[in-house]
């Protein structure tokens, strides 16, 4: 199987959008066209990762819709929904579809648009991928997210204070990031006393409702030089599910679906936790920071609140996370999230990140579906 | 706890002897159910909680949600529900409630005749 490599990357500004999803999806993807030096009608595959246009503006077909804006007609395309892991999953058949032989130059756009609707209608369509059992009770992915961090605060003997902290770096790396939603830190004391969204998790735990798109460009490495001297390769990627019904779950801060796509990436990569230089953790909620990093072994079960206590995790630190700002400052438009963190990657890798930048020649980034309920985990390497 | 005029907390048994709740078509060794549990039987205990403040159409405001594990004959079994009070702490005993609407059907962008919309709350035991 050969190698996969990625030649041009692009990201919208994030945040409130007067675009629409049509507009947004090709703004990204003339961008990354250009950035490739390729025109669309050269593209084979065109993957659209999107969670919701139907429910969330009445935009269906849109994969289609994508590939006539961007003049990539007759290439094939599909739209890839996974929740909040479309993105990852768009990276995923995207990889796929080059690595098996059926594309020579495969696209990759995700998207969403979001601020239009009120925060309780957009709640509303992320947790209508719940289990009726559980929807029936309002529950919702934030209200997940209170749920295991009391879990995780209380089983672990972790202080309050230490999610606060990733809140408060990802801002302070964000500030650093043109395409950011939010360009501006927050101290401690104005996260912990942000008001409560889902106890005891708090306003400035949670990362933003967004608009904005992502693209990238993929083709086999073998090739790769005809388009541009400087590259980087997708060395491994893993995807995997876990329950649907969240309280299923044996250990309720332990993703499964983290360990096992962190496990499959790696063994494909032939990489480890240890080689990994930077990484993009799905930070929709300051606890996942947590489980992610545990679950892919960075830290020990338990330990993660640790390592962003003793600045581990700083863009200085040992193993820099979210040095894009992550979901939390960056904003989470849903289709979009996926894509943007392995253009975050891309920029680290290429040495392109501005004030970003950190040494790295091997990054991660994991991407999260629902509460833990389907993850992509991809690994990149710097071209040699 | 257990009325014979309302509707089972109806948990699922399989062959390997585990028991879900919600029931699944198959359960974790991949064979049907082969019989029922009613949960609403037996207490339980809190596992974690939260108080969402952040509601969807239709759902109360705040709105205590829990994670509790039933203990049947043995078995875990866990099951995610409302709150009657905030006023609980992780580890207490709690019990089932019937309510006939949890969340307002048709409010939310769920279909309404797709699901039912009754089913148990969890109150601590006095």
């Amino acid at each position: 199987m050969e190698r996969v490599a990625i030649i041009g990357a692009s990201m919208t500004q994030f945040g409130q959008r007067d675009s629409w999803i049509r507009e947004l999806l090709a703004e990204a993807g003339q961008a990354c066209l250009d950035d490739a030096g390729v025109e669309g009608s050269e593209v084979d595959h065109l993957y659209v990762s999107n969670m919701a246009s139907g429910e969330f503006e009445g935009q269906t077909g849109i994969a289609n819709a994508v590939a006539h804006d961007l003049n990539a007609i007759p290439a094939y395309t599909a739209r890839i929904d996974q929740t909040s892991s479309s993105g990852g999953a768009g990276v995923y058949s995207a990889w796929q579809s080059v690595a098996s032989g059926a594309s020579d130059l495969t696209m990759l756009v995700g998207g969403e648009k979001m601020t239009h609707r009120t925060t309780a209608e957009a709640t509303d369509v992320i947790a209508s991928l719940t289990h009726p059992a559980e929807y029936k009770h309002g529950v919702t992915l934030p209200s997940f997210a209170g749920l295991t961090a009391r879990r995780y605060l209380h089983v672990h003997d972790a202080p309050r204070e230490s999610l606060a902290k990733v809140a408060v770096k990802n801002h302070k790396n964000g500030v650093d990031n043109p395409h950011a939603q939010f360009q501006k830190e927050v101290d401690l004391e104005t996260v912990m006393e942000s008001p409560i969204i889902a106890d005891p998790l708090r306003l400035y735990d949670f990362c933003p409702i967004t608009d904005g798109s992502a693209a990238l460009m993929l083709c086999p490495e073998s090739v790769a030089k005809e388009y541009t001297d400087d590259y980087v390769t997708i060395a491994g990627i893993g995807g995997a599910t876990d329950t649907h019904v969240v309280h299923e779950r044996a250990d309720p801060t332990v993703m499964g679906g983290v360990v096992d796509s962190g496990e499959d990436a790696y063994e494909m990569a032939g990489l480890g936790p240890d080689d990994i230089d930077m990484a993009e953790l799905h930070d929709m909620f300051t606890i996942l920071e947590f489980l992610q990093s545990e679950g892919l072994g960075f830290f020990e079960q338990g330990e993660g609140w640790k390592a962003v206590e003793e600045g581990v995790t700083d863009r200085d630190g040992e193993l820099p996370i979210n040095t894009s700002g992550g979901l939390k400052s960056k904003g989470h438009p849903l289709g979009a999230s996926g894509v943007a963190q392995i253009y975050e990657v891309y920029q680290q890798l290429m040495g392109t990140a501005g004030p970003r930048q950190v040494e790295a020649d091997t990054g991660l980034a994991c991407n999260v579906g629902g509460f833990g309920n389907c993850v992509i985990t991809t690994i990149l390497e710097a071209s040699q | 706890m257990s009325d014979e005029n309302q509707p089972a907390m109806e948990a699922a048994r399989y062959p390997d002897g585990s028991i879900l709740y919600p029931a699944h078509p198959v359960g974790p060794d991949g064979n049907e159910p082969v019989g029922t549990v009613d949960l609403s039987e037996y207490t339980a205990t809190l596992i974690t909680w939260t108080s969402s403040t952040a509601t969807p159409p239709g759902v109360r405001q705040p709105n205590h949600l829990g994670i509790v594990e039933f203990d049947v004959e043995g078995e875990p079994v866990r099951a995610i529900g409302q709150l009657t009070t905030d006023e609980v702490e992780i580890g207490e005993t709690v019990e089932a409630i019937y309510a006939e609407e949890l969340r307002e059907p048709g409010a939310g962008i769920r279909e309404p005749e797709s699901q039912a919309w009754d089913g148990y709350r969890f109150q601590p035991v006095e």
